[in-house]
């Protein structure tokens, strides 16, 4: 016989003012097979989960219902309390007449009557709940960090400090991401590379950290603890065992007047290259599209001038096959391309640049060696004006949101300017000056006070060029009068967005995103750093617009999660996992075409004499997830889903 | 009639998304009418078509399905599953006599408290409309057969 407790949780005034839990209690009390029915302001609390320990005690109750808020919020407190009570924690559920109840209906009649349909719904499912018991699963401890920017390379470097095992897995030829790309960083003005480097250098070294390069991860299989990884090595066509990383192909390739990427276009390079000098590895690789040979079939001048054998015009992509245990996704974000803003004529004047290409202008391994110079004519700039939000904050062309970094960047652009051009004037266009974070105000407020930079509160509506002039129209909006500035070079703080496959990525390790491509997290404010998909951990830019100071956080956050998971000898996971009834499995394997995770395997049932007399289906519980797809698909009705088994959710229905 | 017919519905959800993306409706506080319940699955690929049949027997008025939008399934295409079955299902449904009108089928993410609340207003004005769903009461009645567990 059923003995089963409701408590029903006023949650404050957040139940008890629209659901009457009064009547709610008394009715439960009446309900076949209750056998405790309580209301408390707080059954949350320690005096309220003591309640339940007690109730459960004294009565020898056989199942709980906590009617209080979502089982997002509070089922493992509340399982918790059962266990330490003695019951099993899969006989107590909870009855959602919060979030879906009281917080939004407004007529307590009817509040009511929906929570006493929830409740008794639940108590008809608890009656049918079984003991279950926690899965354990192995733990292999080694973990992988897709991406090689900051982020990317802190987590490994965190994890691997920890002496745990490390891949590092980073698509273009170097580590280094968008940092490396940068002249001098916020708020401190320390040069970027001089910062970046050395910690490239020591992930690269680390006998922790096995570093995969030009590598892409073709698909990631299995769950925490246990992921199978398999990752692309692109062919580099250059040797990474016998090349030194001496250069001379580098020199020697006639095809030197690609655009390089890293230098945003602003730079060329040959076609067999290293992405920038400081790279890591210092092993170049031949870009297949712009090679001479590969278009021609005649050159091969790297290969003559290489004296260690390296290249290797016949090499085919590897394939890498990991087994891994936490996952931290550090991909990154790109810049996004202004040409949607006919108006300022991007792409359409070389002298308007974003605010990526005036770093590589500013930096001093950069095209111009530091030098401040106009794309077009080479020449030095005598009036440099910035428009920030190129793109963040305006729904109508670019993204709604604020990319963060822009109102920093746009600062130290004018100092940098303003330090490398002394009689240099500039001119800011913004809407706000987002300046929050440690001594970020007091750097903007230096570029205003010691370095002249005039901004201008406003927008910019149009960049048109005259007399070799870019002339600048927009509105002072303080003053309110327009204005018309000439300039000789335009930066336009460009938006953060998300890498152009984010989504196409997310699919393949089974995470979620928002609607821009950013990765989501589980909780915004609780669980910032982990997805949605247990095991699979988040740093950087990847998950929404960030500095570095943020990104840098945000990777030891991480690896400091997977080194929680990685203390473990076994994971325990929740027991909602698929059974089959082996008996009347008619070894049809719709199931198996049914499962996404490849959890069902085929079983021989011998006889005594070992002849197989039946094959069956046989579910793995450490493979199995829970979604119950096989069980719908079951055809003989052979398989169940332990805690959402057909009864409990027929008596659910039954119930309402 | 003086009051206005209150329809009773059953909602079969997924937890990753629509059971999130009505919680979230409750954390922001959105009003929506008060005919739903639901019942809180793993998955969308866990909902039997028997599910459905006991829901509209058991009396409900009508029944709504809602899981991740397709691509963004927890469990990679759990809700494919759900979409194929109900395509078969709804012809069943029409060819037994159940109007497929009552049984609605939605993608709600995690982040749409707003569409969730929304769609709940539209199924519970929709139901209302077709009226009571009198017909299993009907059949149970003149076979005297009560459904039994």
């Amino acid at each position: 016989m059923a003995k089963i407790g409701v408590f029903i949780c006023h949650c404050g005034e957040n139940i008890g003012a629209k659901v009457d839990c009064t009547r709610l209690a008394a009715a439960m009390g009446e309900h076949p097979g209750v056998a405790v029915s309580v209301e408390y302001k707080y059954f949350c609390s320690d005096p309220g989960q003591e309640s339940v320990k007690r109730a459960i005690r004294d009565n020898n109750l056989t199942g709980v219902v906590v009617a209080a808020c979502s089982p997002r919020m509070h089922e493992a407190t509340f399982r918790k309390a059962c266990a330490e009570a003695g019951l099993n924690p899969y006989l107590c559920e909870i009855a959602n007449i919060r979030e879906q109840c009281s917080w939004v209906h407004t007529d307590k009649d009817m509040a009511t009557e929906k929570a006493m349909d929830i409740t008794r719904s639940m108590v008809e499912k608890v009656k049918r709940n079984n003991k279950l018991q926690p899965i354990e699963v192995p733990v292999t401890r080694r973990a992988l960090v897709i991406g090689g920017g900051i982020a990317g390379i802190q987590a490994a470097l965190d994890i691997a400090n920890a002496g745990q095992d490390v891949v590092l897995v980073e698509r273009e030829p170097s580590l280094g991401g968008h940092m490396a790309q940068l002249s001098e960083t916020f708020p401190t003005l320390d040069c970027s590379q001089c910062i970046m480097t050395p910690r490239m250098v020591e992930a690269a070294q680390h006998p922790k950290i096995r570093l995969l390069t030009y590598a892409e991860i073709e698909s990631v299989d299995g769950y925490i603890g246990n992921f199978k990884v398999r990752v692309r090595m692109k062919s580099r066509y250059v040797d990474l065992d016998r090349c030194t990383g001496c250069g001379d192909c580098i020199t020697k390739c006639p095809a030197k007047k690609i655009s390089s990427e890293f230098d945003c276009s602003l730079g060329k390079r040959t076609a067999i290259y290293t992405p920038f000098a400081q790279s890591v590895p210092n092993i170049p690789v031949i870009d297949k599209a712009n090679c001479i040979y590969f278009k021609n079939g005649k050159c091969k001048i790297c290969a003559k001038t290489c004296q260690c054998d390296a290249i290797n015009f016949e090499m085919q992509d590897e394939f890498i096959e990991l087994e891994i245990g936490a996952i931290v996704v550090a991909t990154g974000f790109q810049v996004q391309n202004n040409t949607m803003y006919g108006e300022y004529g991007y792409g359409k004047y070389p002298d308007v640049i974003n605010g990526l290409q005036f770093e590589r202008l500013a930096s001093a391994s950069g095209p111009t060696a530091g030098k401040i110079l106009r794309p077009s004519d080479g020449k030095e700039p005598e009036n440099v004006v910035f428009i920030q939000c190129a793109g963040s904050r305006d729904p109508s062309k670019g993204v709604r949101y604020c990319s963060k970094i822009c109102c920093m960047y746009t600062a130290k652009h004018a100092m940098l300017y303003a330090h490398k051009v002394h009689d240099g004037k500039t001119n800011i266009f913004y809407m706000d000056i987002r300046a929050a974070g440690k001594g970020y105000d007091e750097f903007s407020r230096r570029a205003i006070e010691d370095d002249e930079a005039s901004y201008v509160r406003g927008r910019v509506s149009k960049v048109w060029q005259e007399n070799g002039k870019l002339m600048v129209r927009g509105v002072d909006t303080l003053l309110g009068r327009p204005v018309e500035i000439a300039a000789d070079m335009v930066v336009l703080a460009t938006a953060m967005i998300s890498q152009p496959d984010a989504k196409e990525f997310a699919k393949t390790i089974g995470i979620g995103y928002d609607e821009y491509g950013f990765y989501n997290e589980a909780h915004l404010k609780l669980r910032p750093v982990e997805s949605s998909t247990a095991g699979v951990f988040l740093a950087g830019a990847c998950q929404s617009p960030k500095d570095i100071p943020d990104s840098v956080a945000q990777a030891s956050a991480t690896a400091s999660k997977v080194l929680a998971l990685f203390s473990k000898e076994k994971l325990e996971r929740e027991p909602v996992v698929a059974t089959n009834n082996e008996a009347t499995c008619a070894g049809c394997w719709g199931c198996v075409l049914a499962c996404p995770y490849n959890a069902i395997e085929q079983k021989d049932i011998l006889d005594r004499s070992g002849k197989i007399i039946k094959r069956v289906a046989s579910v793995n519980p450490g493979l199995c997830q829970g979604c119950g797809t096989c069980v719908t698909f079951c055809r003989s009705n052979s398989l169940d889903l332990a805690g959402f088994t057909e009864k409990q959710i027929f008596a659910e229905v039954m119930g309402l | 009639m003086s009051e206005p017919f209150e329809p009773k519905i059953i909602a079969f959800v997924c937890t990753y998304c629509t059971y999130a993306g009505a919680d979230l409706a409750g954390t922001s506080r959105l009003k929506y009418a008060p005919n739903v319940r639901i019942i809180r699955l793993p998955c969308t690929g866990r909902i039997s078509p028997m599910f459905i049949l006991k829901a509209l027997q058991k009396g409900a008025d009508g029944v709504l399905i809602s899981g991740c939008h397709p691509g963004d399934c927890h469990f990679t295409h759990g809700n494919y599953h759900a979409r194929r079955r109900w395509m078969v299902f709804r012809a069943l449904l029409e060819f037994i006599g159940i109007p497929p009108e009552r049984v609605k089928y939605s993608w709600i993410s995690a982040a749409e408290g707003v569409k969730f609340a929304e769609f709940i207003n539209k199924v519970t004005e929709d139901i209302r409309k077709l009226g009571p769903f009198e017909q299993y009461t009907q059949l149970i009645e003149e076979t005297e057969a009560a459904a039994s567990l």
